[in-house]
């Protein structure tokens, strides 16, 4: 296997998408390629960072003004009946 | 080497009943499936409009045309996949409104000069969370991903932050499932090589980088 073809299958590989032959294929691979393997590793991280990163969370203030604003437009929507939105 | 695992789905036991009282005009169950999914819905909106006030449009405008179109949802896929698909459609809707000089789409297929094969591979410090403070990791992550392109950014978001499947990310985007594997791909590793600038293991580390701005490529 070829570095191109690990890096075709890295997305199926890390997500547990594919077989049991071509895992195994796969893996010979990494065993030898250094290359490959930190980039596998240095992937799943990239992936775990962003997961884990809690980036724009939305505020409990601003939260509670969306829903308090959502909840009265859908009231509005309601008395108005479908045909008006 | 461990594969990567799924975020815990919400319990969607009660779901299809809160969405059935919705549609029987029940506000409060509709408030409900609001609070279990708006902190989501405002997330994805942030990362695709990149603009803190049209994300905030985006959750009201997209929890209100959700209920007023309930009788459109025939329950064959999640309420959730079925949300997100009106929430990223309003918040493509809003970028293409504040870049009209961009191309935003998400059929494009983006061709970047980092499709090539990865470039860096130093091995990363054990611990990034340890080598930049808080403040500084949330800054490059964010720089990080906001300098990909729309299509690429949407599809990571919701496969890898959000936590949806393949198949459901596919069509919340109405893309092919091999379009959507094709464009995570090349997200996670064009994510990858902009992190590895910051993240790499070095010799000396009294050098630290700053995080690079403005590195956009649509």
């Amino acid at each position: 296997m070829k570095c191109a073809e690990f890096l075709n299958e890295l997305t199926n590989y890390l997500d547990g998408a594919i077989d049991e032959r071509t895992k195994a294929e796969l893996e010979d691979h990494l065993a030898w390629c250094h290359n490959c393997y930190v980039v596998c590793d240095t992937t799943k991280k990239t992936i775990e960072i962003y997961r884990d990163s809690q980036l724009y969370e939305l505020p409990e203030d601003l939260r509670t003004r969306l829903r308090t604003a959502i909840v009265s437009k859908c009231h509005a929507h309601k008395k108005s009946g479908p045909e008006r939105v | 080497m461990t594969t990567i695992q799924p975020k815990v789905d919400a319990p969607v036991t009660d779901e299809l009943a809160l969405v059935q009282a919705a549609k029987g005009g029940d506000v409060e169950a509709f408030e409900d499936l609001v609070r279990r999914y708006d902190r989501n819905v405002f997330r994805i909106a942030q990362h695709i409009t990149q603009n803190r006030e049209d994300a905030e449009d985006v959750v009201q405008d997209a929890f209100l045309k959700a209920y007023s179109n309930l009788h459109q949802f025939q329950g064959q896929s999640k309420f959730y996949t079925w949300l997100v698909r009106i929430a990223v459609n309003e918040a493509l809707m809003r970028l293409r409104r504040r870049r009209p000089e961009r191309m935003v789409s998400l059929d494009e297929e983006v061709k970047t000069e980092e499709d090539s094969l990865p470039r860096e591979v130093a091995d990363w410090s054990p611990n990034p969370e340890q080598q930049y403070n808080q403040a500084e990791l949330r800054e490059i992550l964010t720089k990080t991903i906001q300098g990909l392109p729309a299509s690429f950014r949407t599809v990571f978001v919701l496969r890898d932050v959000e936590g949806l499947s393949t198949e459901e990310t596919a069509e919340a985007l109405d893309l092919s499932i091999p379009a959507v594997k094709s464009r995570l791909l090349r997200a996670r590793l064009q994510l990858r090589e902009r992190l590895s600038r910051f993240f790499q293991r070095r010799e000396a580390t009294n050098g630290k980088q700053k995080p690079e701005t403005g590195d956009t490529n649509q």
